[in-house]
């Protein structure tokens, strides 16, 4: 058996490096190109002084001569840019809160307390998840403004649970069920309550779990857009990418400097902390994927 | 330890109606649902059933309105704005997915190679799935501007062509144009998903493949996809259902323009019930969506059900 293993390691390294580079690392290199040149484009655009934007004779498009900081601060003191940046936070934050907590007690109810038909409303709440944002808005739009909700936090803060609860029960539930039944049935023996055995026995063997659906709902609603752009009229409640696509065009005339600076500054945050979860954020992405 | 040693009828006499409703799954489990539940049925369950509602009534923003039956539907079965979105719905979803599927399994299966920096790479391979994609699409719309796009730009000093390319002007331009920028933002998505379903995939069966002789191609049809299906059902039908209500890309990109050719049914939905304020024929754009939904989920489920045959599991 091993030495088959050794043979088909063996055989990968017979192929040439030239061969190898035409097979995998030239369409790679290209994919990731085409991947990436987006991002590029958008730091570059940040950076560079309108003089070097409109003119692609002068100057080479593709570099910035004289980087400046004008469009970033522009963005920041002259818009609304830091109440949208705070809103999209409270907002992201909130929901992703109330649905983690929401999505812990119904997983559990569901793998663990399997009351009567536990099955059925798993299945529903899955089926929640399948409903999209775009055909909710326009129902959601009405019922918001009834509450008396409309253009504030709370109408944001409620409505991305919906999105949100189906997915991290899902994924909880998966969590949930990986953990041996025994170490609850120890727990009860000794006489600890549901709520006891929740808090110190499941939660903490399930926090990669908790972690990759609080990872991944955190940047669901940090890019939410369509519900921000229906719930939210007044500039200074909305949220990053509301506020770009509405704020910063005035007419015919588009603050491109102050755009592409909207687009960078607002993906940051959420690009740094995906690159400390990453393996979280996948296993949430695949998982919701693999079940 | 005390409280074990109290005798049994001690412990029955104290324990009330609520202690009781604690001990009993039923009723922990609809107390733990609660505030799942509460927050599903208010804001996602009322508003379907509003949403199908509102499509029979002439509903107008700031006025109530009256119940008209299937008159929104009879209208925009005459609209010829209406069936020029559907259109533009199905040819976006289906050019799109396509190419998704093509590089996204393409990408996947060169992520599985044995490279340097693996987990660098795909952590920079997901990048446009994790950016707002609102946030990508104003890099997009840059990219496309009518006079400073850098493709044109570049085609230019490249000799190939002589004019700059009118990207949003022209319908057929700007329809391959938002579907280009859909496929970027899809295909890491499809192709770290695959990966993961080709991570699972055993060794072993391609070593006994490589005895039996089977070529690079074989081993592909033969291996790889039977294993990778179930999975490719699940990416996809998420990818389809992503792409045929997307409303991000196009409302940034282009708006639904030039003259309605970029209009999926989800912005004109928006167009007709938030701008123009005609609630209930926007709900009814919406509700059209939803036979196209289901029947996307239908054939993922039965596309499920082959796979797992296919696997040697039972049926």
């Amino acid at each position: 058996m091993t030495t088959m293993d050794d043979q088909s390691v063996g055989m990968s390294y017979l192929e040439s490096f030239p061969r190898k580079f035409l097979r995998v690392y030239l369409p790679l290199g290209l994919i990731i190109f085409f991947l990436l040149f987006p991002f590029y484009w958008m730091a570059v655009a940040t950076f560079k002084p309108d003089a070097e934007m409109y003119d692609y004779e002068k100057y080479n498009p593709f570099w910035i001569v004289h980087p400046t900081l004008e469009h970033i601060s522009k963005l920041f003191f002259d818009t609304d840019y830091p109440l949208w940046m705070w809103n999209t936070v409270i907002v992201s934050v909130s929901s992703t809160v109330i649905s983690l907590f929401a999505s812990v007690c119904a997983a559990y109810a569901i793998e663990r307390l399997r009351y009567k038909g536990s099955r059925y409303v798993g299945l529903a709440i899955f089926l929640g998840y399948l409903v999209p944002p775009s055909i909710l808005f326009i129902p959601l739009a009405a019922i918001v403004f009834q509450l008396g909700l409309f253009d504030g936090n709370l109408a944001l803060i409620l409505t991305y649970p919906t999105f949100l609860i189906p997915f991290c029960t899902w994924l909880l539930m998966g969590y949930f069920r990986t953990i041996p039944y025994e170490l609850e049935e120890c727990a009860l023996i000794d006489g600890a309550s549901r709520l006891q055995i929740l808090t110190k026995i499941t939660l903490p063997l399930s926090l990669p779990g908790l972690i990759s659906a609080g990872i991944f709902a955190f940047t669901l609603s940090w890019n939410e857009f369509i519900y921000a752009l229906t719930f939210i009229s007044s500039s200074e409640n909305k949220t990053i990418p509301v506020g770009a696509i509405t704020e910063l065009v005035n007419g015919d005339v588009y603050h491109w400097g102050a755009l592409m600076a909207a687009a960078l500054t607002g993906s940051v945050p959420v690009v740094i902390l995906y690159s400390f979860f990453v393996e979280y954020y996948v296993s949430a992405m695949t998982g919701a994927v693999k079940e | 330890m005390a409280v074990m040693a109290e005798p049994v009828a001690a412990q029955v006499r104290r324990s009330s109606l609520w202690s009781r409703a604690f001990e009993s799954r039923n009723c922990l489990g609809a107390m733990f649902m609660v505030p799942a539940i509460a927050i599903l049925i208010l804001f996602l369950a009322y508003p379907l059933a509003l949403g199908f509602w509102l499509g029979m009534t002439d509903t107008k923003i700031g006025g109530a309105g009256r119940f008209i039956a299937f008159q929104n539907f009879v209208s925009l079965a005459k609209d010829s704005v209406f069936w020029l979105s559907v259109f533009n719905t199905i040819f976006y979803t289906v050019t799109a997915s396509v190419v998704k599927f093509a590089i996204g399994l393409y990408l996947a299966l060169l992520l599985n190679e044995r490279l340097p920096f693996k987990s660098m790479i795909r952590a920079i391979v997901l990048l446009p799935f994790v950016v707002p994609t609102v946030l990508s699409a104003i890099a997009f719309w840059w990219i496309y501007d009518s006079q400073f796009s850098i493709i044109s730009w570049v085609l230019i000093k490249a000799g190939l062509i002589t004019r700059y390319i009118d990207f949003l002007g022209d319908p057929w331009n700007a329809r391959w144009s938002v579907v280009a920028a859909n496929i970027w933002r899809g295909v890491p998505f499809v192709a770290i998903t695959l990966l993961a379903g080709l991570q699972t995939i055993s060794p072993s069966l391609y070593e006994a493949a490589n005895l039996d002789g089977a070529t690079n191609m074989q081993r592909f049809r033969h291996i790889t996809l039977p294993m990778l299906s179930p999975i490719i059902a699940v990416v996809m039908t998420f990818s389809v259902l992503m792409t045929f209500t997307d409303f991000q890309l196009i409302y940034t990109i282009t708006r639904g323009g030039p003259i309605n050719a970029t209009h999926l049914m989800a912005t004109l939905s928006f167009q007709r019930a938030i701008t123009g304020g005609n609630l209930g024929e926007g709900a009814a754009i919406s509700n059209a969506m939803i036979p196209f939904l289901v029947a996307a989920i239908l054939l993922s489920f039965f596309g499920l059900q082959r796979s797992r045959w296919q696997q040697g599991g039972r049926d």
